[in-house]
């Protein structure tokens, strides 16, 4: 079984399930003949043909609004927006009409269908492609958002959301589309949406992060180790719905939780982790909860990017304040 | 300089104003006395729902409604020509069509009424709701169409949005996504001349909205929006294109709205004067009686047992909507997911337990 990465993963998905399931159709712009700008759907169109993976004219609105009516209509739509950056002309119709339909027609027209987008930082993108605006989408009700942050993951997840009953948002994180492998077999095992993941069991602090930032929350974790410190890590995976009882049992466990995330501070989806814990856990905690993020600025430029970005060292600082907290 | 493009718009009346023909080239429908017979009642039918409706929101038994009143043939027109197999995804004021296609007036009301229960249509079952966010619905329409297309079926899908909405980004590219991909879908552009307070002169500077479908490669006519049998033969033809696979249509339907924007509009602050009574002498409902009794097929006692009837249908559907009592809280909560998340159980059944207890 050969080692692949998060975006050979998403690409393996999704050949699987439009083997599988002939209702699943790919489109967005790119998608087809070039495979996708990150190569998410490579050879797919090859495979499964033109009316199955559709390159679209440049409209992000139409691609959502496009997709909204072929999930009426029993096609599951997997949707490309190139970058997350491009969504928000799009983003009237996920939010007034893809999140909603089922609840407006009172169950009568449902949609099952996928948003796939890359998102976050630290690509030296242009302006407008490094962005992490999950809360925007994490905030609507009637949306589940999954944020896988490893290879495994990105397959059994994407399956997953194409499989679910509902529209998902399904971002991925494209700093590490490539930068770490794993076996993942080919076998149509989903991986359950809504569930946080325990990525490593510890008994001093709790840190809690999702997407790319995954990955410098568990280097900080190892370096934690070596200093005596067991953290546990918790990969929240699906930021909506959110399992915030996975969260809650680590944390009175623990006593301690810091969040690690790359979008900006106020109004984040940290905000809501951190305010569930205050609400439901505070009496477990012995050190205020902390929160390691990117600014409340504008996403810099890519020259400024590696100061926004958060990093091992502050994952560290931060976790030894709360340790030595008292 | 040579032209490597040329383009043009036909307009299409049957009747004129005072319900004379305007051509001897009549189309058969000009001579289906019961088919006419049937799209006056219905036009009637959406100016007494209308009337009711306006007087259902002045006494406060219903939120803000959007009539159709003087637009009844462009809706009437194009929905009455669509089969129970094709799909209509109406706009905001398209409560004429879906009537037409099988939603009940009932279920229009309980919409207006605040309630989502009217979105659940017992008869047209694929038919997309009301879409208040204007012209997003257009790209729905390409998207069923799309579907129609990779599964292969001969069924169409008709769409509609007023003037101003086709200044809307979505609707340029709904029209070119329906061009380029040859889909089976027919646009409706009811110009009923107004966008709230925003007369034509601001809304474009074309000569049509038609014209605008010929910049996505599609096919575009301009129809008498207030003559029934020129919407109803322009949407057949399209209708007919489409399921052929013969690609979609754009139709403008030229109308007057008679009335306010909605219920919580006053016309009166920028309607020119003068405009409501030229208006009401081209309306579409005066204009098909004429010709009706022009063929000796309409009376006096036609019309005064017409309009008793039709007071008594739309009574029973004001009835059924005033006698529904709203639904329960949870109904907030049932339809949201597939499978509500735990946290959002937690919300519901606090809602239920405070309403329950009777609980401000």
């Amino acid at each position: 079984m050969p080692a692949i990465t998060l975006i050979e993963a998403v690409n393996m998905a999704l050949a699987h399930e439009m083997e599988q399931d002939k209702s699943v159709v790919a489109l967005g712009e790119d998608v087809g003949t070039n495979g996708g700008v990150f190569r998410a759907t490579d050879g797919l169109q090859a495979k499964f043909g033109k009316e199955r993976v559709i390159d679209t004219p440049l409209a992000e609105s139409m691609i959502a609004g496009v997709s909204i009516g072929m999930a009426a209509q029993g096609i599951k739509a997997v949707a490309e927006m190139q970058f997350m950056g491009f969504i928000f002309p799009a983003v009237d119709q996920i939010i007034c009409h893809m999140a909603r339909m089922r609840h407006r027609t009172r169950g009568r027209i449902t949609l099952p269908m996928v948003v796939r987008a890359p998102f976050g930082g630290g690509i030296h993108a242009p302006e407008h492609h490094s962005e992490s605006t999950e809360a925007i989408f994490a905030h609507i009700p009637g949306l589940k958002v999954v944020i896988p942050s490893n290879p495994s993951r990105a397959y059994g997840l994407m399956l997953a959301a194409i499989r679910d009953p509902d529209p998902v948002i399904f971002l991925e994180p494209k700093r590490v589309y490539r930068i770490v492998k794993h076996e993942v077999e080919d076998n149509g095992e989903d991986y359950p949406i809504g569930c946080c993941f325990v990525d490593r069991e510890g008994t001093d602090i709790t840190l809690i992060s999702w997407g790319a930032m995954l990955h410098e929350t568990n280097q900080a974790a190892d370096k934690l180790a070596e200093e005596g410190i067991s953290a546990e890590v918790i990969d929240v995976a699906t930021v909506s719905p959110l399992d915030i009882d996975t969260i809650l049992e680590s944390v009175e466990k623990t006593g301690r939780a810091l969040i690690v995330q790359e979008a900006p501070k106020a109004g984040s989806l940290g905000s809501e982790i951190a305010a569930e814990i205050a609400e439901k856990g505070i009496l477990n905690l012995l050190a205020p909860i902390g929160r390691v993020s990117g600014y409340d600025t504008v996403m810099p430029y890519y020259r400024l990017e590696k100061q926004y970005m958060p990093t091992v060292d502050r994952v560290l600082e931060e976790a030894r304040k709360i340790m030595e907290y008292k | 300089m040579t032209t490597v493009a040329k383009f043009e718009i036909k307009y299409t009346q049957y009747l004129d104003k005072d319900g004379k023909p305007t051509t001897k080239k009549l189309p058969k429908l000009a001579k289906d006395v019961d088919t006419l017979k049937t799209l006056y009642r219905s036009m009637n039918l959406i100016r007494t729902l209308d009337t009711k409706a306006y007087a259902l929101q002045r006494t406060g038994k219903m939120g803000t409604y959007p009539a159709a009143l003087g637009q009844e043939a462009v809706g009437v027109g194009f929905g009455s020509a669509l089969t129970k197999e094709d799909v209509l995804v109406p706009y905001y004021r398209g409560h004429a069509a879906m009537i037409e296609h099988g939603v009940t007036m009932e279920e229009v009301l309980l919409y207006w009424g605040g309630d989502e229960r009217g979105s659940d249509f017992k008869n047209a079952k694929e038919d997309f709701p009301i879409a208040v966010p204007i012209a997003t619905q257009l790209l729905h329409a390409a998207g069923i169409g799309k579907a129609m297309q990779i599964k292969g079926e001969k069924r169409c899908v008709a769409t509609e949005i007023g003037e101003g909405g086709t200044s809307e980004g979505d609707f340029y590219e709904a029209i070119n996504v329906a061009g380029i991909w040859n889909l089976p879908v027919v646009f409706f552009i009811n110009n009923n001349q107004w966008a709230i307070s925003v007369p034509s002169e601001i809304q474009t500077a074309c000569e049509t909205y038609a014209q605008k479908a010929i910049a996505a490669g599609i096919e575009a006519i301009q129809v008498d929006g207030n003559d029934v049998i020129a919407v109803r033969e322009a949407a057949e033809k399209a209708y007919k294109k489409a399921r052929e696979g013969k690609g979609p249509t754009l139709i403008e339907c030229i109308s007057l709205r008679l009335c306010d924007h909605t219920t919580a509009d006053d016309a009166r602050r920028y309607r020119p004067e003068g405009e409501l009574d030229e208006g009401w002498k081209a309306e579409p409902i005066l204009r098909l009686r004429k010709y009706l009794e022009s063929l000796d097929a309409w009376t006096e006692d036609d019309e005064k047992t017409m309009q008793e009837e039709l007071a008594k249908e739309v009574q029973q559907a004001v009835d059924n909507y005033v006698n529904l009592p709203p639904d329960a809280p949870e109904a907030m909560f049932d339809y949201l997911y597939d499978e509500l998340p735990a946290r959002t159980m937690e919300q519901r059944e606090y809602a239920i337990q405070r309403a329950n207890k009777g609980a401000k």
